[in-house]
């Protein structure tokens, strides 16, 4: 959801006024924020962190963040963050991030930048490899288990819903059972 | 969470044991503070270690790692000694008055353990209820009966007496009875209180029933259900409730579907066996629609490509009773069971307990493949300390993805709470959205046996993927689309009767989204991935955790509009149980629902298991009786919870009985079931070497392994790196003064710390002895240390940090039901380092 400034001020301020929680919008500090954040997008993010699930409003300007606060429309934080979350700005614009598919061969001791098709090749070839070496499909009592016992997944709470849905499709189409992540740990 | 984060400003107690919000939820404690604020509630704090969180307590008391549940039997027996439970609840909404098999004996006579103990299992033929000639449970509602829940919750309970509990917890005796008064005074049907755990509670042996031994406590007050009340499991993650409720784990399906053994050969026998079933006739046992559920969940995978018997089979069974949990993997890994891995958006190196087997386990491997943002001890295990490149045969592929700002997407918090979360920037360099790498490996994989085949490779080559499209060469994932499919949708045009509406018929059309889960049908005209999460995407208002509104008519803080939430958007589960056998609230001033005799429906929150008043539906439908278990069969060490020692521990004997540790657990030391760097300490006897007790712990700064936190320099900059938190006591013993770098070891590995001197750790009197603990933060990792070798072309940190994983001295030993590592109670030695 796009939020306009204006729009946000006004239900927040809206919500201030019937909650009195915690949230002090007046003209001054609305205004020097405008300032920081003018002509740029906002959107609104859930924090990659711990469990409370806060919200952040992300400002955009020519593709880049600008700046990260809590968002005070959401019932959850009412704007506060913590140290973590009020971070986020930091994780968005952090040229230390991965931004090439690296290789590491056999018994080699440095990366190697890769392309994704040429990586994304490899690793299907390497499955098809490893599935079609452990695949059992029966047990010793010789029960039907169609399973890949070659290949085990960990991961990932760090992924949206979305993709924890597609990943274990993925995973038991071809047929693991060592499939685990965060929440055993 | 039984309940959500707006309702802790609810509550009248908080218990807070097993966690420490202040440091690790922060914002939690703006709703606790409200609480304290405006109704005067009361904290109290139990913890190891004075924390944050006890800072902001009215009541903290101390207690040693591992002895939780000695401490709670002694709240439970209080709580039944001073009658200070809600007998109306506890009689229609627990099993309290059920018989059970008169053959059943606890601990107390039956040297420590439950009846049925054989070679580390029990058999539960004894843990059963008595029933008459129609099936029906026998009660008794007098309470009286000496087999009866309640007598024998009483009789177990009677052994925790303060003076024991207190030589075994080494809290002292007037802390308990404080504590103990204080949370016992919300059994009144008008005051509400409400735990909070996190992993202080699950990483030990005996993690399940610590949480179980909360639940009962909060059964015999009416906690549960209620605004205020409930269990607050407050996860580490910000999706890690999403993650589990879709099934990344080894034992369940999507929607907490238990994963087919390879004894269930059809759908037919996994329906008959699966399926729970009752004999108490107002029981509405809601888990009697799973083949409902599963049926729509296997349409999710294969669509109509197959039909429900051929998706079945096609799917992958796990072998009764085998164990393919975390442990399990690394300790396969490490004998050379698998030739590859995925460690998707996870850093095992510096999470797995025991890291270096861990780390060790991954150059078993043909090949890897890690997702992440950033580099990781994980991905570049090879080049770790103490590593020979090349002598590593492992093949690692480091696939960059795209961070949460970059994609769109929803995740669910702990309050089951679904958020949508919006794309604001392009990604970074080349990084791709992990859906979008996941589909692309699938459709090489999916192509590859397409063209050469392979053993079942139907399953692979009919699994449904309409998620996107490709743009040029690239692949394009639509997470709205697959928001849709989670939700579920009409395989076919059917008219349909309203399954809570009798007489009201209703039309779809084939592609229809599916309203709520109680239109899932078993005959394959319903496909659902994940059965809970249907209703979260309507045909008008479209994906509703996408919602912002503002409304809060009850005033409690339900926001049913903001978002959307699991299932059905309840916000507090159990919440039929917040009302009396006729419908009226146990508080009216905090109803969570409240039944509208004119308009004949239930308004507030969405109402839970509740019928129309009077009509003695009992309120817990998942349960296949209908009420909620004091006694609880269904676990793998015990009906009731014991207090165990933890495996490593600090006493020659568990003061309670001859049983020392929670006799269920897999033992990794036991001949022919771990490796040989599978040792531990202080197991049989007190080992000297190993004298203290340690307990890993978190930070405000750094998320779990730092994998992200630690290349953010702010963060880095306010916690720098590894430390260990130690008494003054300790400190004085051991020459230790805050800043002097010192070696934290265990019998598997040790790790470099920064002593840190507080008085925040006391040193505890147990049964005589003093003993110490220490804690350390898991956060830190080699990779972004100032000391190792860099290549060209590696990322540095702008701040370093210093140490590595608290994990290289964790054990490998886990819970009698989860297998959970026991993280939170373990033992080391501390020296100033070079000092032997």
């Amino acid at each position: 959801m796009n939020v306009s400034r204006r729009g946000f001020l006004k239900i927040s301020g809206a919500v201030a006024a019937v909650s009195g929680l915690g949230i002090n919008l007046t003209p001054i500090s609305a205004h020097a924020q405008e300032l920081k954040i003018k002509y740029a997008k906002e959107t609104t993010t859930v924090c990659p962190y711990c469990s409370v699930g806060c919200s952040i409003i992300v400002s955009v300007r020519d593709g880049k963040v600008i700046n990260t606060e809590g968002d005070p429309d959401s019932p959850i934080n009412r704007g506060a963050l913590c140290s973590k979350g009020g971070s986020i700005y930091q994780m968005a614009v952090n040229e230390n991030r991965l931004g090439k598919p690296l290789y590491r061969a056999p018994f080699a001791r440095e990366w190697k930048e890769v392309d994704w098709e040429w990586a994304l090749d490899k690793i299907a070839h390497n499955i098809k490899k490893s599935r079609d070496k452990s695949f059992k499909t029966a047990n010793a009592k010789g029960e039907v288990v169609n399973r890949c016992e070659g290949i085990a997944s960990v991961g990932s709470a760090a992924m949206d819903l979305e993709e924890c849905f597609t990943y274990q499709k993925f995973l038991r189409g071809l047929g693991l059972v060592y499939i685990e992540h965060q929440a055993r740990i | 969470m039984t309940n959500h984060w707006n309702d802790f400003k609810n509550a009248d107690v908080f218990l807070i044991m097993g966690s420490n919000p202040a440091s690790n939820h922060p914002v939690s404690f703006k709703w606790i503070q409200d609480a304290v604020e405006r109704r005067g509630a009361k904290i109290i704090c139990v913890d190891p270690r004075f924390t944050q969180s006890a800072s902001r307590a009215h009541l903290y008391a101390p207690l040693r790692s591992g002895t939780d549940i000695a401490f709670l039997g002694g709240m439970i027996k209080y709580i039944l000694e001073k009658q200070l439970y809600h007998l109306d609840y506890v009689l229609n909404y627990t099993n309290a008055s059920f018989l059970v098999n008169p053959a059943f004996k606890l601990p107390g006579q039956n040297g420590g353990v439950f009846s049925g103990l054989k070679d580390g299992k029990y058999e539960k033929d004894t843990w059963t209820y008595q029933t008459g000639a129609d099936g029906v449970i026998k009660k008794d509602k007098t309470l009286q009966d000496p087999n009866c829940v309640f007598q024998l919750l009483k009789k177990h309970y009677s052994r925790y007496t303060p003076e024991l509990v207190s030589r075994i917890t080494g809290t002292p005796k007037e802390k308990l009875i404080e504590v103990y008064k204080l949370y016992g005074s919300t059994g009144k049907p008008n005051k509400a209180g409400v735990e909070l755990y996190a992993m202080g509670w699950t990483q030990h042996t005996v993690g399940v029933q610590n949480i179980r031994a909360m639940c009962i406590v909060q059964l015999l007050l009416g906690n549960m259900g209620i605004a205020g009340g409930g269990i607050a499991a407050m996860r580490g993650e910000s999706n890690v409730q999403g993650s589990t409720d879709h099934g990344l784990l080894f034992h369940i399906w999507p929607g907490y579907l238990s994963v087919p053994t390879g004894a269930l050969t059809t759908l037919a026998l996994y329906n008959e066996k699966q399926t729970p079933k009752t004999k108490e006739k107002d029981s509405l046992n809601w888990w009697k629609n799973k083949p409902k559920y599963v049926a729509s969940f296997l349409r999710s995978m294969y669509g109509k490509n197959m039909t429900l018997d051929e998706s079945y089979n096609a799917l992958p069974k796990i072998d009764d009773g085998a164990n393919y949990s975390w442990l399990m993997i690394f300790d396969q890994m490490y004998k050379e069971k698998f030739t590859g891995f995925f460690a998707w958006g996870m850093n095992p190196a510096c999470s797995g307990a025991h890291s270096n087997k861990v780390r060790q386990a991954l150059g078993k491997l043909d090949w890897m493949v890690n997702v992440n943002l950033f580099d990781n001890e994980t991905g570049s295990f090879w080049r770790g300390p103490g590593m020979d490149s090349a002598k590593i045969k492992t093949e690692v592929f480091m696939l960059p993805c795209a961070s949460s700002v970059e994609k769109e997407g929803s995740i669910a918090n702990s309050g089951r709470l679904q958020q949508w979360r919006y794309k604001a920037i392009p990604y970074y360099g080349d990084s791709k959205p992990d859906g979008d790498i996941m589909s692309e490996i699938f459709f090489k994989v999916r192509d590859l046996y397409a063209k050469q085949g392979g053993p079942n490779a139907a399953a692979i080559t009919k699994l449904t993927w309409p998620y996107g499209k490709y743009i040029g060469k690239e692949f394009h994932y639509e997470p709205r689309k697959v928001a849709a499919e989670i939700n579920g949708y009409f395989l076919e045009d059917k008219k349909m009767e309203n399954p809570t509406k009798k007489g009201e018929f209703k039309e779809f059309k084939k592609g229809d989204l599916v309203p709520t889960f109680a239109w899932l049908q078993d005959d394959g005209s319903t496909s659902s991935g994940c059965w809970v999460y249907c209703g979260s995407v309507d045909k008008e208002k479209g994906i509703l955790p996408m919602r912002r509104g503002q409304a809060d008519p009850t005033g409690l803080g339900l926001y049913s509009e903001w978002a959307w939430c699991w299932p059905l958007n309840r916000r507090i589960i159990y919440n039929g149980a917040s009302v009396d056998l006729s419908g009226k609230p146990w508080d009216p001033s905090r109803a969570v629902i409240k039944w509208d005799a004119k308009e004949e429906k239930w308004k507030g929150d969405v109402p839970d298991g509740v019928g129309n008043p009077g009509k003695g539906r009992p309120p817990f439908i998942m349960k296949p009786d209908g009420v909620a278990s004091l006694f609880g069969p269904g676990l793998a060490d015990g009906p009731f919870p014991e207090h165990y020692e933890p495996l490593e521990c600090p006493v020659e004997r568990n003061l309670l009985s001859p049983q020392k540790n929670n006799p269920a657990i897999k033992r990794f030391d036991k001949k022919g079931v771990g490796s040989d760097l599978d040792k531990y300490s202080g197991v049989a006897s007190c080992d000297p070497r190993f004298p203290f007790i340690c307990a890993t712990y978190r930070v405000s700064e750094h998320w779990q392994t730092g994998v992200l936190t630690r290349w953010c320099p702010w963060l880095a900059e306010m916690q720098p790196g590894m430390f260990v938190e130690m008494s003054e006591e300790l400190a004085k013993m051991r020459g230790i003064k805050t800043g002097d770098k010192c070696t934290v070891s265990s019998a598997r590995g040790e790790v470099e710390c920064t002593a840190i001197v507080t008085p925040r750790f006391k040193p505890f009197e147990i049964d005589g002895n003093t003993i110490h603990e220490v804690g350390i933060p898991w956060h830190f990792g080699w990779i972004t240390t100032k000391d190792r070798t860099y290549n060209s072309g590696d990322k540095k940190a702008e701040v370093f940090t210093t140490g590595d994983s608290a994990n290289l001295v964790t054990p490998t030993i886990g819970d009698a039901n989860t297998m959970i590592p026991e993280s939170k109670a373990f033992m080391v030695n501390v020296v100033k380092k070079g000092v032997k």
